[in-house]
């Protein structure tokens, strides 16, 4: 497991999941994490990340955490104020490079459940559900998965609901279904490492170990077998700047980070 | 055209396209009049129980909660409501008793202030009802259907999955590319309450910032009672037309009610009052304490003006001002509920 360093478990995700964006780039940020690790992106390494929110905000320049998806944080000296039939259809239409979404349960193929957990009918837990979650899988080009609790109940092999499209039953399949070609998930990201996903099987498959953690403890935090490839990196460290921009500027108040 | 897969939901606020035109022949008027009228007036006239309703601005934002307040004073009952990211509205009328249906994209949490401890309670008792679940594009092109006087609207999202299924679409094969193609029906709500920054007695009313799903809501609703932070001469409306989002002749009611979005948020105006909205998620955990705040700040009051003089009157507005300015830091009260 992480040892005790000089950042917490949550920032070391933020900053990691920063690091999969690319300047120049278009995403479409969910509610929470993503929304985190965008704003450390464009102070970073990504001053031209285009961000797109699903209630209108376009390319805003966000000054502090918003709290929701549809705040004024969220178009905040943007380049446009407009509707989310117009970002919705921007998306469909294929201008959405990255879309970013937080998880409460993930299966192998990457498919998303934020719906329920338990029966349908008599839920144990009802979660908010889609929200525009759906529509950012379906639509954007690359999907990045951040899960901040990576167990055998969050990696699961069967969702209690299949709220979101990652590769549904493997290769072909969202084709099949209809959803845009050459479209699914990319990137998860977890307390323990990154992962992308097989290109035969669409199956997760570890790309590096966070700092201080083991194969061993990836493998029995999962429900799913994971696939290990025979050359497994280390994810980087973040420095202090990146530390500090996500302590003084993003989230000085501690709402997603913790102090 | 053969169906390739159907969604199991409930097809809420669906009408055939001529029937819905003769409605609107038949009860929107064309003529130009003076329109405003009480809240109270307004939720008597429009809203009656069983309705399909829906509420505009997104989550925390731009929401008509004079009219929601309104609902629950007025004790209305069985009603439907649409969850597309309907935050603290929904919890409320749920939490009230008032909606007792719900066809959900996003509902039952407040992002990231938690899951809403009242409207998750009665929806996991089986009190309340989800009958079709979509996302929030799909819910989004409902209205958009509807707005454009057409059955359904075609679409790439919710196919092979849950959501699809559990929603009012219909899959077929798309005649032209010969893909799978879903299909996402109209919607119609009986009656949409939306604030805005500015509108005229008549209707012509005008939103800054984003419109996310005004646009279409208002065009598509059946009733539509709009509420404004203030009363506006026709002059101005006419001075910059290019500014008007919502005409008058689909509005039916026009409502003026001042920081009307609080504890909500109205863009480039007053911020959330996060103090608020923790004290709602913290005391409506139990059903006594969910009833002890609908007490204090519905039933007791009389009007939206109270009510906020209740809240902290201008003082707390004054803040709330500032805060929508980047002049206070951000606070968090709620992270101690969660």
């Amino acid at each position: 497991m992480l040892m005790e360093r000089k950042y917490n478990l949550k920032e070391f995700i933020a900053f990691i999941a920063a690091g999969v964006l690319e300047d120049k780039k278009s995403v479409f940020v969910g509610t929470g994490f993503p929304i985190i690790s965008s704003m450390l992106a464009q102070r970073t390494h990504a001053p031209d990340l285009l961000i797109i929110f699903e209630a209108g905000g376009l390319g805003p320049q966000i000054p502090e955490l918003p709290v929701s998806v549809g705040e004024s944080r969220t178009f905040h000296k943007a380049i446009a104020a407009s509707s989310m039939h117009d970002v919705m259809s921007l998306a469909q239409a294929g201008y959405v490079d990255f879309g970013f979404l937080g998880a409460a349960q993930m299966d192998t193929y990457g498919n998303i459940n934020t719906t329920v957990i338990g029966n349908y009918s008599l839920p144990k837990v009802r979660l908010p559900g889609s929200g525009g979650a759906n529509d950012v899988g379906s639509f954007a080009q690359r999907l990045i998965i951040t899960i901040t609790n990576q167990t055998k109940r969050t990696f699961v092999n069967r969702l209690d609901f299949l709220t979101t499209p990652g590769y549904l039953n493997g290769p072909g399949s969202r084709e099949r279904a209809g959803i845009p070609e050459g479209t699914g998930p990319y990137r998860v990201i977890t307390q323990l490492g990154v992962y992308g996903f097989d290109e035969d099987t669409k199956r997760l498959k570890l790309i590096s170990l966070h700092p201080g953690v083991s194969i061993a403890d990836v493998k029995e935090s999962s429900s799913f077998e994971i696939i290990i490839p025979d050359k497994v990196g280390t994810s980087p460290e973040p420095s202090d700047e990146y530390l500090r921009i996500l302590r003084e500027e993003i989230d000085p108040a501690g709402i997603l980070l913790g102090k | 055209m053969e169906v390739l897969r159907e969604g199991k939901g409930e097809l809420l606020g669906w009408h055939d396209p001529d029937e819905a035109r003769k409605w609107v022949l038949e009860n929107k008027s064309r003529e130009l009049k003076d329109k405003t009228i009480s809240a109270k007036e307004a939720v008597s006239r429009f809203v009656r129980d069983g309705d399909f309703i829906a509420s505009g601005g997104f989550g925390h934002i731009r929401v008509s909660m004079s009219i929601i307040y309104e609902i629950i004073r007025q004790r209305k009952r069985q009603l439907s409501m649409a969850g597309k990211t309907a935050v603290h509205d929904l919890d409320l009328l749920v939490g009230s008793g008032c909606v007792d249906k719900v066809e959900v994209a996003y509902s039952f949490g407040h992002e990231l202030r938690g899951l809403s401890p009242a409207s998750r309670r009665i929806v996991e008792s089986g009190q309340c009802r989800v009958v079709a679940e979509t996302s929030n594009a799909g819910y989004q092109w409902r209205w958009l259907a509807a707005m454009m006087g057409i059955p359904f609207i075609p679409s790439r999202n919710l196919l092979g999955t849950d959501t699809g299924d559990y929603s009012s679409c219909k899959v077929v094969t798309d005649p032209f590319s010969g893909k799978p193609i879903n299909l996402i029906p109209a919607s119609y709500p009986d009656v949409a309450f939306i604030h805005v920054h500015r509108c005229d007695s008549y209707g012509n009313a005008q939103i800054d910032g984003i419109l996310v799903e005004d646009f279409e809501l208002s065009r598509c609703a059946r009733r539509l009672i709009i509420t404004t932070e203030e009363i506006v001469d026709n002059e101005l409306i006419r001075r910059e037309p290019w500014k008007t989002n919502i005409p008058f002749f689909i509005v039916d009611a026009v409502v003026e009610v001042p920081f009307g979005s609080h504890p909500a948020e109205m863009p480039g105006m007053y911020y959330y009052d996060e103090e608020q909205i923790a004290e709602w998620l913290r005391i409506s955990k139990t059903p006594e304490g969910t009833n002890e705040y609908l007490q204090k700040y519905v039933f007791s009051v009389d009007n939206f003006k109270d009510y906020l003089e209740l809240c902290g009157g201008m003082k707390r507005l004054n803040y709330l001002k500032r805060r929508e300015f980047l002049k206070e830091p951000m606070i968090a009260p709620w992270r101690e509920v969660k």
